[in-house]
């Protein structure tokens, strides 16, 4: 069973349309989303839940208001301002790092668990689906993420499944890295903008930082050639392969709308370049 | 957090006259082409600062290339155990919620990447032989850009934990004029601490499903937060009507469309701002922040009866 996972850096480069293509090409495998605070990709897969769990994680400080003497110790120990001069924890703010709890000299503040988010199990008709929703404003993303790969990884070892294919989150942060721990290969979406080739150094960086192998997919290719070069060249500089040159074209858009993979709307360089993008990845983890 | 000068981010102390967050949920709507094009629309009428609190993949420099002049580094303090004082009796791994500090046989460990700095440890050491030194996560640089004030943070690669950083970009809003808080994408912790206490939100999103799914989401979190929000669609034009339908039902007022254009798209992938490029959305622009002023405004009013 082999794992690759599909991060952007930047967000917005195409991730999600391509991993739904793949999972319509690939055979075998367990699909998941790791964007667990943007999930999108079961808008275009469509799943039937079958299972679905609560996530419970991180704690949050209260005050009982009636214990507490306003004496000012946990406001003024608090490193994240969590606390308002009423006395009142604001639960956005709040690591729940439980120093208040401990230092209280009156016990007035408890510790409780926080319910972060749903993580489901699904089917789809090109297998099955883990993904997650973080609550809004949640912490513990990170563990969340790492919850739903394991998840997967259970279902492909139960099922005997070749891949686990990955929708991954944007940026280089805590949820980044908790998806790229011990995969078999990222896949690297990214867009010839300028904005889009300094964010891709940035994850390629924490790629190499965690000693995970990549390639490289260019998407929109064609909306600057140039830059398109300078991604080559710089990807070769670093001994990573391209395995793609996706031109801009509407009918992923159009896909979306129709709700479908684009490899199954259209026939045209974009789904064949897609295709030759799937075959890179399962070249590389065979 | 507090900074070295005793500012507070939250609370009543900052006087500023308008503060701006643009977020969006779903990555590459536009967020920072929004932000860099209304700070450069105002540049002439107010004071403007843009502080990009995307510090993972900060891109807003790109587009304004500020002329940088000052960077100060964002630290955490995490333990150091004075081992001649340490009597292994395990307060410290006690407290720590994020296992960061941990007894073994006759040593303290430490592992840095995953301590918050609450200072907990420290504190309730009773033999006083925990001492804070600050590990590096990220840094903060300052810059000039015309007339605009520039402030970003950078995480470093390889680190976690975006929140330091961005709460350290934060302490540099303008009091006297108008900031802009580029956002980072989703809806999570990062998100919030970019977005909480600014007076107004611009949700930048696309008219697919997916730009729908992450626009309710990200209005969910202004409403949680109780930040008034308005739209900006870009890309008008692809996709579907499903954002415009959830706008009016809501009540969200879209304050600009941006069409798609394969030349706003070209001129982006150059690094060049939308208004820089086409100079006639400048006006647009200058309107989308007059009808925010006048929402914020109504809206301070109806807080504070």
């Amino acid at each position: 069973m082999k794992e690759v996972v599909v991060l952007s850096g930047k967000g917005g480069t195409g991730k999600t349309s391509i991993v739904a293509s793949l999972a319509s090409l690939a055979k075998s495998k367990v699909m998941v989303d790791c964007d667990v605070d943007a999930a999108d990709l079961y808008l275009l897969l469509k799943p039937v839940a079958q299972e679905n769990h609560e996530f419970w994680s991180g704690q949050k400080a209260v005050i009982t208001q009636d214990r507490c003497t306003e004496c000012g110790l946990c406001r003024e120990l608090c490193r994240f301002e969590a606390i308002n001069d009423r006395f009142v924890v604001d639960p956005v703010s709040c690591e729940g790092c439980g120093f208040c709890y401990n230092i209280c000299p009156v016990d007035a503040i408890t510790m409780s668990e926080s319910l972060s988010g749903h993580w489901f199990v699904s089917q789809t008709r090109y297998g099955p689906l883990v993904h997650a929703r973080l609550g809004i404003a949640q912490e513990n993303s990170g563990k969340l993420v790492a919850l739903v790969r394991q998840e997967a990884k259970q279902i492909a070892e139960v099922q005997g499944l070749s891949y686990i294919i990955s929708d991954g989150p944007p940026g280089i942060g805590c949820p980044v890295i908790s998806s790229i721990s011990g995969v078999d290969l990222v896949l690297i979406v990214t867009e010839p903008t300028l904005s889009g080739m300094h964010d891709l150094e940035r994850v390629i960086g924490v790629c190499h930082h965690f000693a995970v192998p990549v390639i490289v997919g260019i998407n929109k290719y064609d909306i600057n050639e140039d830059n398109s070069h300078q991604i080559e060249h710089y990807c070769h500089s670093q001994k990573i392969e391209i395995a793609a040159r996706i031109p801009f074209d509407n009918v992923v858009t159009e896909a979306l709308v129709q709700g479908l993979p684009v490899v199954e709307y259209s026939q045209n360089t974009v789904a064949h370049e897609i295709a030759r993008l799937w075959r890179a990845v399962a070249e590389y983890l065979s | 957090m507090r900074c070295q000068d005793g500012k507070r981010v939250g609370g009543k102390e900052i006087t500023a006259k308008m503060i701006i967050s643009v977020a969006s949920g779903k990555g590459g709507t536009g967020k920072t082409l929004v932000a860099t094009s209304l700070a450069l629309s105002l540049n002439n009428r107010e004071p403007v600062r843009l502080l990009d609190c995307d510090v993972e993949e900060p891109n807003a420099h790109i587009l304004l290339k500020p002329l940088f002049t000052r960077k100060q580094v964002v630290s955490i303090p995490i333990p150091r155990v004075d081992e001649t004082k340490c009597t292994l009796c395990g307060k410290c791994a006690e407290v720590c919620v994020y296992n960061a500090i941990a007894v073994v046989g006759e040593k303290v460990l430490i592992f840095p990447e995953l301590c918050h700095g609450c200072g907990a440890c420290s504190y309730l050491c009773p033999e006083g032989a925990i001492s804070e030194v600050g590990r590096e996560v990220g840094v903060v640089e300052f810059g000039q850009s015309g007339g605009i004030e520039f402030v970003h943070g950078k995480l470093n690669i390889g680190e976690a934990m975006a929140p330091p950083v961005i709460r350290q970009v934060k302490m540099h809003i303008n009091r006297g004029g108008v900031t802009i808080v580029d956002a980072p994408p989703g809806t999570s912790c990062p998100v919030t601490e970019a977005v909480k206490d600014t007076d107004f939100c611009v949700l930048v999103t696309e008219p697919t499903s997916f730009g729908l799914n992450d626009l309710t989401l990200a209005v969910d979190m202004v409403k949680r937060l109780n930040i008034p929000c308005g739209v900006v669609i870009n890309r008008d034009g692809v996709g579907d009507r499903g954002v415009e339908e959830y706008c009016l039902k809501e009540g969200i007022p879209i304050l600009l469309r941006i069409p798609l254009d394969i030349k706003i798209a070209k001129f982006y992938s150059r690094g060049i701002t939308l208004v820089d490029g086409m100079p006639e959305w400048r006006e647009s622009f200058a309107r989308l922040f007059d009808s925010v002023k006048q929402i914020a405004r109504k809206a301070r009013r109806g807080k504070s009866e």
